[in-house]
């Protein structure tokens, strides 16, 4: 399974701002390693965050997204002690779900 | 085959299953529902092709998307794009990369109750405008701007 994602949710007045550093490598298929062999493509295509079984951001994603993908969004309705979910799929069907708790 | 299921996947080629159930009725925007991923819209070249595979294919341009990005990308690899778009009931913001081999480079969906803003690092290949591109009240509008890459970012 890939590495943990890094979450901090933070409320602020009465938005979380949530911030994610997400473990990928998110390779375009384009590069080619040192014997000339291409690289695969392999990279997060779907991202959903939810809270209260709500989904409060979700993401379609290309090759694109810079490796180890960070993603900024903020939402309106949580609680300090609520837990958010941050879950990814990529296109080897591989998925990570991680959980954090808005401080 | 059990023609809804049919009409439903014939749909789901150009929107993407989950948008295609959603105009089927079948499940709800709100449900958690995994976010189904739009091949035709990465796949997509150029402007033009990307909006028409996004189903946008005038939008307006208008001040009120706003940009916050380089003018000059440090390194094309790691390249911060925010964006915050000031139209009311705004549902969804994509990252549209002029020169990029595949234009589209994201989709964030706003549901109701999330602020109508993101911040992502994309990869770019070479200087290339940027175009941030909002629904808003079913409608579309955009803004760009141009960011000059040094070191190229997709591995080329």
């Amino acid at each position: 399974m890939a590495d943990p994602m890094k979450i901090r949710a933070t409320l602020q007045g009465d938005t979380v701002e949530v911030r994610v550093l997400m473990a990928h490598n998110m390779e375009t298929g384009a590069r080619k390693d040192s014997s000339g062999t291409p690289i695969p493509a392999h990279f997060i295509q779907t991202v959903n965050a939810t809270h209260n079984g709500k989904v409060v951001f979700a993401a379609q994603w290309g090759t694109a997204i810079a490796k180890n993908p960070f993603l900024q969004f903020k939402f309106k309705g949580g609680a300090k002690g609520d837990k958010l979910q941050l879950s990814w799929t990529d296109n080897k069907n591989a998925s990570r779900t991680d959980e954090a708790t808005i401080g | 085959m059990n023609p809804s299921r049919r009409k439903a996947l014939k749909a789901g080629g150009s929107l993407g299953l989950f948008s295609a159930l959603v105009a089927m009725g079948l499940v709800k925007p709100g449900d958690a529902w995994a976010e189904a991923w739009s091949k035709g819209v990465f796949d997509a070249k150029g402007v033009p092709e990307a909006l028409a595979a996004l189903g946008a294919s005038a939008p307006t341009m208008v001040g009120d998307i706003v940009i916050t990005a380089p003018d000059i990308a440090e390194n094309g690899a790691v390249v911060p794009v925010g964006a915050v778009s000031k139209l009311p009931g705004t549902t969804q913001i994509a990252y549209l990369i002029e020169k990029n081999p595949n234009t589209v480079t994201a989709v964030f969906d706003i549901p109701a109750g999330t602020l109508p803003e993101v911040q992502t690092r994309v990869k770019m290949g070479q200087t290339s405008n940027v175009m941030v591109l909002v629904k808003a009240d079913g409608k579309y509008f955009a803004a760009q701007k141009e960011i000059k890459v040094t070191v190229g970012g997709c591995g080329g």
